[in-house]
């Protein structure tokens, strides 16, 4: 039998003792006596989890395994969500620039075809000159030149907005380890309970948690339309028609 | 270095096998296939007649470095062009790398033109032995 339960049976035994003998200020203070001697050895047990969750969030905030977390900001949990924040907007701004540049090219490109279309259906109407003609010819000429250098810059940025897709893979590599962290600390959390309660088991924590908060933030796909989320944009529309919209 | 070359891209990341397959495709090179780790790549190498691997480091069932040194000792595979695209960018990291035999690492984010750099290269010296 450990140290422990014989100093607990030892106390035990003086209880009874002490009832038996119908010593109530002895009882009393056997009672206390039994109740700090719990407390301490459940206070030692808190402490041994507390400093295993502060050393996991140590290590987590020193870990640097990946080149991905070479930015000095990246230095704990909260710390990678924000770059999460940082690099997705990064990713972002320099899409639409592509975009910005891209869009413009391509109307260009419409705007000038659509005008030689034109004069070759002038053409084929057979109304124009010998003169307009040969016009025509060289101009058509010198677009399809033109055409050429404009489709590769149109091509290039559509390069340039593929490969600024990364982020995903990025930031998901980064999540990735947040997420393991905060299972730990969730797991760390059930025995900090199933300690000061030994009546819980660890199969009475469901995967299932609720959140209480009225704004849940963007739809994630797992959720269906139940209880008070509305999934998707025709469910959206339903509910305003519904309320006079 | 032939443009019907078959090509393995390995990444536990489905967005970044799609970014790689589409570089490639761009590049010229139309036969890619994907694998999504390590493990699932290496039996498709060792009976599929690859010409290149592209492969990420961090894999849940197989890392790439695994994959790398697998591929290495398979006397059918050892001769296989390797290229390494990731985000793991330690000195001891790349060192290791070489060490086990890989032709050419690409770190990310990476931009088209550096990874046409590291292909060209590979096959370069490649051709020259």
């Amino acid at each position: 039998m450990s140290e422990e339960k014989e100093h607990r049976l030892a106390i035990a035994r003086s209880l009874v003792e002490s009832i038996e003998k119908g010593d109530d200020s002895e009882t009393n203070m056997l009672v206390e006596k039994m109740a700090k001697f719990h407390e301490l050895s459940l206070f030692r047990e808190l402490g041994k989890l507390t400093r295993e969750m502060h050393d996991e969030l140590n290590n987590f905030s020193f870990e640097s395994s990946s080149g991905v977390l070479s930015n000095s900001e990246m230095v704990d949990a909260k710390g990678r969500l924000n770059y999460v924040i940082k690099l997705t907007e990064n990713s972002v701004n320099k899409t639409l620039n592509f975009v910005e540049v891209g869009l413009p090219l391509a109307a260009e490109m419409k705007d000038k075809s659509g005008l030689i279309h034109e004069k070759w259906q002038v053409f084929h109407r057979g109304e124009m000159s010998n003169d307009d003609f040969k016009k025509l010819g060289d101009e058509t000429n010198e677009y399809l030149g033109w055409s050429t250098v404009q489709a590769e810059k149109i091509r290039e940025n559509f390069s340039n907005i593929l490969v600024s897709q990364d982020f995903q893979d990025l930031t998901g590599q980064v999540i990735r380890r947040v997420i393991n962290l905060v299972q730990d600390i969730e797991n760390k959390m059930i025995d900090l309970i199933i300690i000061s309660d030994p009546r819980v088991k660890k199969e009475d924590f469901t995967k299932n948690s609720t959140v209480d908060s009225k704004a849940n933030g963007p739809r994630i796909p797992d959720c269906d339309s139940h209880g008070d989320r509305v999934s998707c944009q025709d469910d959206v529309d339903d509910l305003l028609s519904r309320l006079g919209f | 270095m032939n443009k019907d070359m078959k090509i393995l891209i390995v990444d536990d990341f489905s967005t970044m096998r799609r970014i790689i397959k589409n570089l490639m495709h761009d590049l010229g090179f139309n036969n890619t296939s994907e694998a999504d780790d390590g493990k699932t790549a290496l039996p498709l190498l060792q009976s599929g007649n690859f010409d290149f691997l592209i492969t990420d480091w961090n894999m849940p069932g197989m890392t790439g470095i695994d994959l790398l040194k697998a591929v290495r000792s398979d006397p059918r595979l050892a001769k296989l062009p390797v290229l390494m695209v990731t985000a793991e960018a330690k000195r001891e990291q790349i060192i290791e790398a070489a060490q086990a035999g890989v032709n050419g690492y690409v770190v990310k984010p990476f931009n088209a033109a550096a990874l046409k750099e590291k292909i060209d290269k590979i096959f370069e010296r490649i051709n020259a032995n």
